[in-house]
C-alpha cells in the first residue's frame, strides 16, 4: 500500500559489492538460461514437423512429356515446372548475355552456390532440353503463368507471374523484376533414362 | 484527468465491496462522473464506436469458432456449412466479416481525427502510441481472420503476405527462408499454417482489449484533448460523461449501426473478393490477386517500390512512421482548424491515402505505377517532411483563449446578463 513507507534495507542499499550481489546475479543468470530452455520447445514446434519432411521426395516419368509441352508436378507441396524446350527456346536462353540478368547465379542447389546462370547451368544435366525448377515467384511466392498452353509467357517467352508482374526467360531466370532471383532449381536426379526423383 | 472521487456506496454490499475491491467506485469516477471537454464534437464518439465493435467481433467471433472447422480440407466446407446450415449462421458469418470492415472504417476515423486534432502532442503521446499499436494488432488479426476460409483469396493473401518476410534473405542469406518457413510449419503455406493462423486469431483479439484497457487510462490520466486543442481550464469547461456523452456516443453508434445494417443485410459481400468463395487451390494464383479494402493503401506502397526489400521496408515503415509523429510535429497548435498552412497538407494527405487506396486494387503498370509512386511519396513525405518544417514556420491563427470562448465565441458572461441578451 502506498501509504505505508517500506524502509530501504541497509544491506540492499550497499553499492558495495557483496555477497547478495552475487546471489542476485547467480539467480537473475539462471533464470534467464531456464526461460530460454523452455521458450525454445514453444518456438521449435512451429517449424516443419516429422510428417511435413517425410514427403520429402517425388518420381517423375519424364517420358510421355514432348517438346514444347510443360507439366506441373508436386514436391513438398510446391509446383515443380518441368518444361521440355524446343530448340528455339534454348537457343534463346543461351544467347542472353550474363550481363543482362538480374540475377547472376544459377541457383542450383545441384551446382556450387556460385554457380553463374547460364542456360547449362539451369538446364538438367546433359540434358539441356529439360528444364525442372520450383515454380515459385522469388518475388512473394506466387505461381507464375505460362505451363498451360495459351498462357501469357511473358516478354521473354518462359513466365509470367500475374501478381506483381515479374517476367521470367526461357531457362527461368529473372528479367523484369520486382522478383529478386531466378526460379529455384530443386534437388533432383536422373535414375533412368527417362525418369526424375526430386528431393 | 485526476479528480476527487465522487463515489458514494448507496447500500451495505456496495460498502463492503468497495473497501475490498472498488470496482464500483472505478467505473463510476471513470465512466459516469468523468469529466469531459464540453465542446467535443461528432469525431469523438469513434472510440465508443471500436468498442462496441471490438466486443461484436469477439462475440460473433466466438459463436463462429463452435462450428469453424481449421483444417486444410474442411475449413472451406465448414464456413459453407455455417452459412447453409448453421442456424443464423449467414448472420453471424456476415456481421463477423462484415464487421471487420467496420472496425477498420472506424479506425481509420479515429486515427485521422487525431492527426487532425494534434491528440498526439504532449500530454497524450502514449495514447497515441497503444493507439498505433492496436492499429498493428487489428491488422495482424484481420489479416489471420481472412485466411480462415481457405478460398483463392484467403490462400493467396497467406503466401504473399508471409512471404513479405523472405525478403530478409536480402540481408542474411538464408534468415528471411527460414523464418517463413518457421511461420508455414512447412515448406509452403498449408494445414500447419491454418491451424496457427487459427489459433493466434483467435489470441489477439484479447490482446487487443487489454491494449485497449491501457489505451483509455492514458486517456483518463490527461483527459480529452477537444476540437479546439487546448487545455481545459476550469471545470466550467466539463460535463460528466454521464449523461451528457454516453448519448452522444449511444446516438452516433446507431447512426453507425444503420451503415453497418445497410451493408450486412443488402450487400454482405460487397466489401470482399468472389475469388474467395473458391476453395483454395495450391496450384494456382488467381489472375488479380487483391487484399482487403482496408490494406489496399499499404499493397499500393509494396508495389510502388520496384525492389523487394526495399517494397516490404516502405510498408512496414508506413504504419511504424505514425509511432514517431508526436516527435515529428514540431507545431505548438494542436488543432488544425488554426493552422492556416497545414491544413492544406493535412487534406492532400487524406486525399493520398484514398489515391493509395484506389491504386492499390489497379494492376501496377503505366499511370497507375506512376500515380502510386508519386502518392507514396507523399505519404512519407506528409510525416517526414511537413511535419517538421511547416510546425517551425507557420504563423498560427489565434487560438480561443478558452474553450468557453471556442463554444460561445466570447468568454462566459455572469448568468443574469446571458439572460438579457437572449431577451
Ligand atoms: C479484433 C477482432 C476481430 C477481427 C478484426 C476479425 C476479423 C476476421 C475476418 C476479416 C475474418 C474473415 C471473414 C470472412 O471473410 O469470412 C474472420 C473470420 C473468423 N474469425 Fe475473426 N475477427 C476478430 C475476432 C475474432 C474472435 C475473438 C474470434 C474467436 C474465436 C474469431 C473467430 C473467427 C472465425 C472462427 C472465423 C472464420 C469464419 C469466417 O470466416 O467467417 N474472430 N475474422
Ligand atoms: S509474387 Fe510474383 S511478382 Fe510478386
Amino acid at each position: 500500500m502506498a501509504s505505508h513507507e517500506t524502509p530501504l534495507d541497509p544491506v540492499l542499499d550497499d553499492d558495495e559489492m557483496s555477497r547478495r550481489d552475487v546471489i542476485l546475479i547467480a539467480a537473475g543468470g539462471f533464470t534467464a538460461i531456464g526461460t530460454a530452455a523452455a521458450l525454445w520447445p514453444l518456438l521449435d514446434q512451429m517449424n516443419p514437423d516429422a510428417s511435413a519432411l517425410s514427403l520429402a521426395t517425388t518420381d517423375v516419368d519424364l517420358a510421355p512429356i514432348e517438346v514444347g509441352q510443360a507439366v506441373t508436378v508436386v514436391w513438398r507441396g510446391k509446383p515443380i515446372f518441368i518444361r521440355h524446350r524446343t530448340p528455339e527456346e534454348i537457343e534463346q536462353a543461351n544467347a542472353t548475355p550474363l550481363d543482362d540478368l538480374i540475377d547472376p547465379l544459377a541457383r542450383n542447389v545441384n551446382l556450387p552456390d556460385d554457380a553463374p546462370a547460364t542456360d547449362e547451368n539451369r538446364a538438367a544435366p546433359e540434358r539441356e532440353p529439360w528444364l525442372i525448377m520450383i515454380g515459385i515467384c522469388t518475388h512473394l511466392g506466387c505461381i507464375p503463368q505460362g505451363q498451360a498452353p495459351g498462357q501469357y509467357k511473358g516478354e521473354y517467352g518462359g513466365w509470367f507471374c500475374p501478381c506483381h508482374g515479374s517476367q521470367y526467360d526461357t531457362a527461368g531466370r529473372v528479367r523484369i523484376g520486382p522478383a529478386p532471383e531466378n526460379m529455384y532449381i530443386p534437388p533432383y536426379a536422373f535414375t533412368s533414362d527417362t525418369k526424375i526423383r526430386i528431393g | 484527468m485526476a479528480h476527487p472521487s465522487t463515489y458514494q456506496p448507496r447500500s451495505g454490499a456496495e460498502k463492503w465491496l468497495d473497501e475490498r475491491l472498488p470496482v464500483a467506485r472505478l467505473m463510476h469516477d471513470q465512466f459516469m462522473t468523468f469529466p469531459t471537454p464540453r465542446n467535443l464534437n461528432y469525431w469523438w464518439t469513434f472510440g465508443g464506436i471500436l468498442t462496441f465493435i471490438l466486443v461484436a467481433q469477439i462475440v460473433t467471433g466466438v459463436v463462429l469458432a463452435m462450428h469453424y472447422i481449421p483444417a486444410e480440407d474442411r475449413a472451406f466446407d465448414s464456413i459453407e456449412h455455417i452459412m447453409r446450415d448453421v442456424n443464423w449462421g449467414w448472420l453471424l458469418r456476415y456481421s463477423h466479416a462484415v464487421g471487420a470492415s467496420m472496425f477498420f472504417l472506424a479506425a481509420y476515423i479515429h486515427t485521422f481525427r487525431g492527426l487532425y486534432y494534434g491528440s498526439y502532442k504532449a500530454p497524450r503521446e502514449v495514447l497515441w502510441i497503444l493507439g498505433v499499436l492496436i492499429l498493428l494488432l487489428m491488422i495482424a488479426t484481420a489479416f489471420m481472420g481472412y485466411s480462415l476460409p481457405w478460398g483463392q483469396m484467403s490462400f493467396w493473401a497467406v503466401t504473399v503476405i508471409t512471404n513479405l518476410f523472405s525478403s530478409l534473405d536480402a540481408i542474411v542469406p538464408g534468415l528471411g527462408t527460414t523464418l517463413v518457413q518457421w511461420i508455414w510449419g512447412g515448406f509452403a503455406v498449408g494445414g500447419p499454417t491454418l491451424n496457427r493462423l487459427y489459433s493466434l486469431h483467435y489470441l489477439f483479439p484479447f490482446i487487443i482489449a487489454g491494449v485497449v484497457v491501457l489505451h483509455i487510462w492514458a486517456l483518463h490520466v490527461p483527459g480529452n484533448n477537444n476540437p479546439a486543442g487546448i487545455e481545459v481550464k476550469s471545470p466550467k469547461e466539463t460535463v460528466p460523461f454521464h449523461p451528457y456523452y454516453s448519448i452522444k456516443d449511444g446516438f452516433a453508434l446507431l447512426m453507425f449501426l444503420l451503415l453497418f445494417g445497410v451493408f450486412l443485410f443488402f450487400a454482405p459481400n460487397l466489401l470482399g473478393h468472389a475469388d474467395n468463395y473458391i476453395p483454395a487451390n495450391p496450384l494456382q494464383t488467381p489472375p488479380h490477386i487483391v487484399p482487403e479494402w482496408y490494406f489496399l493503401p499499404f499493397y499500393a506502397i509494396l508495389r510502388a517500390v520496384p525492389d523487394k526489400l526495399l517494397g516490404v521496408i516502405a510498408l512496414v515503415s508506413s504504419i511504424v512512421v505514425l509511432f514517431f509523429v508526436p516527435w515529428l510535429d514540431t507545431s505548438k497548435v494542436r488543432s488544425t482548424s488554426y493552422r492556416p498552412v497545414y491544413r492544406w497538407f493535412f487534406w492532400a494527405f487524406v486525399v493520398t491515402c484514398i489515391a493509395l487506396g484506389y491504386l492499390g486494387s489497379q494492376a501496377p503498370e503505366g499511370w497507375y505505377l506512376f500515380f502510386g509512386r508519386v502518392f507514396t511519396i507523399y505519404y512519407f513525405a506528409f510525416f517526414l517532411v511537413v511535419m517538421p518544417v511547416v510546425g517551425k514556420f507557420e504563423r498560427p491563427r489565434r487560438l480561443p483563449g478558452s474553450i468557453t470562448e471556442a463554444v460561445l465565441g466570447h468568454a462566459e458572461q455572469p448568468r443574469s446578463r446571458k439572460r438579457e441578451a437572449v431577451a
